[in-house]
């Protein structure tokens, strides 16, 4: 500590039952972490891996924007000016392509589905996302398994999903997600004294006993419902787990904060850009405290649908809309209002890495220790292309990870990003994807 | 410190079955056959979910809270739920909704009306009080009589918790909260049973079947009276069904399940996230969004039920309800004498001659629903129309296309948008699908993408002339005069109708739906005849080849 004054853990504990509650970045303590930051003093155990998805509509633009030399020396397109600050955090992936294998392009979806699932396929399937994997490995731990927010007003708009159960619904309230997280069921990690609560205990316990209709209802079922019960028993584990870890005292994490109570939501339905922007920024400021407070270890964020219907205020047409028919500005070479939107994405994708990087951990930040994904529908929204799709990543998930570089592979399969990612994050595989966007190596550069 | 042992013991208890529950999975796992069949049993939908409650404990017992989202499935959601699994947040939030039931249906304020009987002690267990009402409430909520075992396990969790709360009530919210979160209410299941007449064949049970029929028909749970009919047999029986349809036909919760039916087809769940800007249409509010949904599904229940009309009636009625939010949303006049600021009323509206809002396509529910925000769209209302009505499916756009022209609302040539669709449908991968929307959409230009009526855009007058399957017409009232002619109109909704019952859509050419569709003719499109049909018919409670296997298992 720099203040040179010596505060035992016992100390900083006995401080916060006193009351002082709120300690934004106040630095996860030597006394509390070993001497890297890299893992808990008490226990041994490491910290956690920690990932984030950050979906926006609807690509970059027309223009060229990918970098034209790879490496660390690269220039950040003006589309993303707003991340520079973060350059040395983040790493530009470009140039990946989703392979159809004679499926069609069912525009605004197909691409998304090689570039999250590895797997195209004619249909809306849509399973086994790249977070659900990496979930699967760092998430079971934590209260939430992950959570999932959209900022447009559907609980449809995500992109993360289950191998078993498909898309999970999103949040759109933040009020909600407030009570959901930090509401009468949290646990300050922080909290001096720890009593499992009875009434949690009771629960769990009154729980138990639905799981024993499950053999005799079972053995009534049809092989497709037996499917759904299985998923359905898959989520009551969940619950169940949940009830169990909070009957279990939590690892002290000073980093942790509880944020101010959100009191008003507004109407669900949104149609401004900007609307969605404020509600995600809500979102994000959660989600952070969430992962600090170690209530999760994966988050899925989305600013909308791919066909976008928000707007600029005073516009009556809609981004998806100008993404077609607004002419390429001579001058500037790019679509001026698309620009605004995109603009406007970045600018919140800033707001969250760096609100992510505000909290300290031991001599790193979050943000260092997690992965932040963040992807889209089209590179180049005009045509539906699904060629050059933009990827960026913040943060080093630990040390797992190398940043600051421009990763531009025009033509690879985008699919080589997804098993870079998954396997810093843990996931034991060698290869991912199906047909042309199988992958069997990362991109080796940017692993540590 | 009774308390305490207690609980230690749940915790005991909780970890032993948690034990058990994974030896199960297992066992499920490797049981499961490779190939999976179509699932029969259907996650209850939010509305079926809000009408069991006030059916089984009545309408004071109020639900807040959101559900998993739904999904559209060959035009239904209700086909959707066939596939619908529950999410680890879906549980949660089913969990807190059946805590919060739970709690209310034993406040003070409800217990002596809702529980039938008092314990001995309100500070301790007693089983047989419990019993009573578990089993009661059971089998109203499970659409079946309880096995004993589940009665027994349920009367256990109400006397542990009330013993370790000294609550007996506490207790009973406990096991209810529970029963409202297991599978066997959140799913309907469909199960199969010997058929008795028909040697080596099977039949959808009787508690199975009650449950199909009123959930097509009421959008609720069995009654006593269905579940008595499953239970002695009647519903097994030629006549016993017939008598039963016939009491469920007249019943006032028809209404209920046609409001939920057309809720369903028309797509209402989309007014969710419907919104318009209010800066350009500031009449489109909260409120008015409501009172669209209600405006339409007021004038069906009139027309369909009350009125006993025929089906394509609905697309050129003159007749509907207005609010005073909705009538200035429309720019109709009509006499309100109800003071400001006391809820507004529904009034009776009948519109002159061909006025060009005649019949239910006029109405916000499908104009404004099948619009963008900020505009309206002749393609999305165009195609809309094959799909919820016509039961018609529209390609999805092509690849490679660019946009300029169509929607600049700018654009110094092109200034309404029939003139910027044409300029875009020339290109010739476009065309096919704009040739097959835009003639529909183009008609109802008239109406603002909030629903208010204009004759003009950018200064011209617009032009309302379109075309349906052949049939040419000037403006909205003559597209619905070309709708109502259309066979397709009739033939779709049967084929919704028999989906939305059975829980799978029939073929082209299924001989059942055929005739169904033409005793719906012969009926003169009477909607409670054709549903009477439906509910009669052998689609209904068709067991599926995979079930044999269902009842070896079983045994």
């Amino acid at each position: 500590m720099k203040s040179g004054r010596q505060i035992t853990r016992r100390r900083l504990l006995r401080g916060m039952l006193a009351g002082s509650a709120v300690t934004v970045g106040l630095p996860i303590l030597d006394c509390v972490l070993n001497t890297n930051g890299t893992a808990f003093a008490s226990t041994g155990s490491p910290l956690p891996a920690r990932f984030a998805t950050w979906y926006w509509p609807l690509g970059l633009g027309e223009d060229d924007w990918a970098p034209k030399v790879s490496g660390t020396n690269y220039t950040l397109p003006p589309q993303m000016a707003p991340l520079k600050p973060l350059q040395k955090k983040l790493n530009f992936f470009t140039g990946g392509q989703v392979f159809l294998d004679g499926q069609s392009n069912n525009v605004h979806f197909t691409g998304l589905q090689g570039l999250m699932t590895g797997k195209v396929a004619n249909s809306r399937e849509y399973l086994g996302s790249i977070d659900a994997l990496i979930s699967e490995v760092i998430g079971s731990g934590s209260r939430f398994r992950s959570i999932e927010v959209a900022c447009a007003g559907s609980p449809r708009d995500c992109w993360s999903a289950r191998t078993d159960s498909g898309v999970q619904p999103a949040e759109i309230s933040p009020v909600a997600l407030y009570s959901r997280i930090f509401g009468a069921e949290f646990k300050d990690p922080n909290a001096a004294e720890f009593t499992p609560d009875p009434d949690v205990m009771l629960k769990k316990s009154v729980l138990s006993g639905i799981a024993e209709e499950r053999q005799s209802l079972m053995k009534r079922l049809g092989a497709a419902d037996r499917e759904k019960l299985d998923n359905y028993f898959t989520s009551l584990r969940e619950l169940e787990q949940k009830l169990q870890i909070q009957l279990q005292k939590p690892e002290p994490l000073p980093s942790c904060s509880i944020p101010k109570p959100l009191t008003m939501d507004k109407e669900p339905a949104v149609t401004l850009a900007t609307e969605a922007i404020e509600r995600a920024n809500l979102f994000g400021g959660l989600l952070a405290h969430a992962l600090a407070c170690g209530q999760t270890n994966v988050t899925n964020l989305a600013i909308s649908r791919p066909q976008s219907g928000l707007r600029k205020e005073g516009d009556a047409t809609a981004h998806h809309t100008h993404t077609h028919e607004e002419q390429i500005d001579a001058k500037l070479g790019y679509q001026p209002v698309c620009r605004w939107f995109t603009d406007q994405y970045m600018t919140a994708l800033a707001q969250f890495a760096n609100r992510l990087d505000s909290i300290k951990e031991g001599d790193r930040t979050l943000l260092d220790s997690m992965v932040v994904f963040a992807f889209t529908d089209h590179g180049a929204p005009r045509l539906h292309s699904v060629r050059n799709y933009p990827i960026i990543t913040f943060g080093s998930g630990g040390g797992r990870i190398k940043t600051g570089m421009h990763i531009g592979r025009p033509g690879d399969q985008v699919t080589r990003v997804g098993l870079t990612i998954q396997q810093a994050m843990g996931v034991q595989t060698s290869s991912w994807g199906v047909g042309s966007n199988r992958v069997t190596s990362p991109i080796s550069e940017v692993l540590a | 410190m009774k308390v305490r042992e207690n609980i230690a013991g749940a915790v005991l208890a909780a970890s032993l079955l948690t034990a058990s529950l994974v030896t199960m999975d297992a066992q499920a796992a490797s049981s499961a056959p490779a190939s999976s069949a179509a699932p029969l049993s259907w996650r209850l939908g939010p509305s079926q979910y809000r009408q069991t409650i006030a059916e089984v404990f009545g309408p004071s017992i109020a639900i807040t809270g959101r559900f998993d989202p739904e999904y559209r499935q060959d035009g239904l959601l209700t086909i959707g739920a066939r596939t619908a699994s529950i999410s680890a947040s879906g549980i949660e939030r089913y969990d807190e909704l059946a805590e919060n039931i739970a709690a209310q249906v034993v406040d003070p304020r409800h217990r002596d009306t809702l529980i039938p009987c008092k314990p001995q002690s309100a500070t301790a267990s007693d089983d047989a009080c419990a019993r009573q009402f578990l089993s009661t409430a059971g089998r109203l909520l499970y659409r079946r009589a309880l096995a004993e075992e589940e009665i027994s396990l349920s009367i256990r969790i109400a006397g542990e918790v009330a013993n370790a709360k000294k609550d007996f009530y506490t207790g009973v919210a406990a096991a209810l909260s529970n029963m409202l979160l297991s599978p066997n209410f959140l799913y309907v299941y469909k199960t199969f049973e010997p058929d008795p007449d028909e040697k080596g064949k099977l039949r959808l049970d009787g508690y199975s079947k009650a449950s199909v029929l009123s959930f097509f028909l009421w959008n609720a749970p069995p009654d006593d009276a269905l579940l008595t009919a499953a239970e002695n047999g009647e519903i097994h029986t030629r006549k016993g069904l017939k008598r039963q349809v016939d009491r469920m036909l007249a019943s006032p919760s028809l209404e209920s399940g046609v409001r939920a039916f057309f809720a369903d087809m028309l797509g209402f769940s989309e007014f969710e996230t419907l919104a318009k800007d209010p800066t350009f249409y500031p009449r489109f509010t909260p409120r008015v969004i409501d009172q669209a949904q209600e405006q339409t599904l007021r004038t069906i229940v009139d027309l369909l039920i009350v009125r006993q009309g025929d089906y394509r009636d609905l697309y050129t009625t003159p007749d509907t309800f207005l609010t005073r939010s909705l009538a200035a949303l429309y720019g109709v006049p009509i006499v309100d004498t109800t003071d400001n600021g006391q809820p507004e009323r529904w009034i009776p509206h009948k519109y002159p001659p061909d006025d060009p809002r005649a019949g239910i396509l006029s109405h916000a529910s499908f104009v404004a629903l099948h619009s963008p925000s900020g505009r309206s769209s002749p393609t999305d209302r165009g195609k809309a129309l094959r799909e919820y009505l016509l039961c018609q499916e529209v390609p999805s756009p092509p690849a490679d296309v660019s946009f300029a022209v169509v929607q600049d609302t700018n654009h110094p040539v092109f200034k309404t948008a029939r003139e910027r669709l044409g300029a875009h449908a020339t290109d010739a991968a476009c065309s096919g699908c704009h040739k097959i929307t835009d003639p529909i959409g183009l008609a109802l230009e008239n109406f603002d993408t909030a629903g208010g009526y204009r004759t003009t855009e950018n200064g011209v007058k617009i032009d309302t002339s379109g075309e349906l399957n052949g049939t040419k017409f000037d403006g909205p009232v003559g597209l619905t005069k070309a709708l109502h002619g259309d066979p397709a109109l009739t033939a779709c909704v049967a084929t919704r109708a028999v989906a939305y019952a059975s829980g799978r859509t029939p073929g082209r050419g299924d001989a059942e739906l055929k005739r169904i569709q033409a005793e719906f003719g012969k009926k003169k499109y009477n909607f409670v005849e054709l549903l009477r049909e439906v509910a009669l018919s052998d689609a209904l409670f068709r067991v599926p080849p995979s079930a044999a296997q269902l009842v070896t298992a079983a045994r």
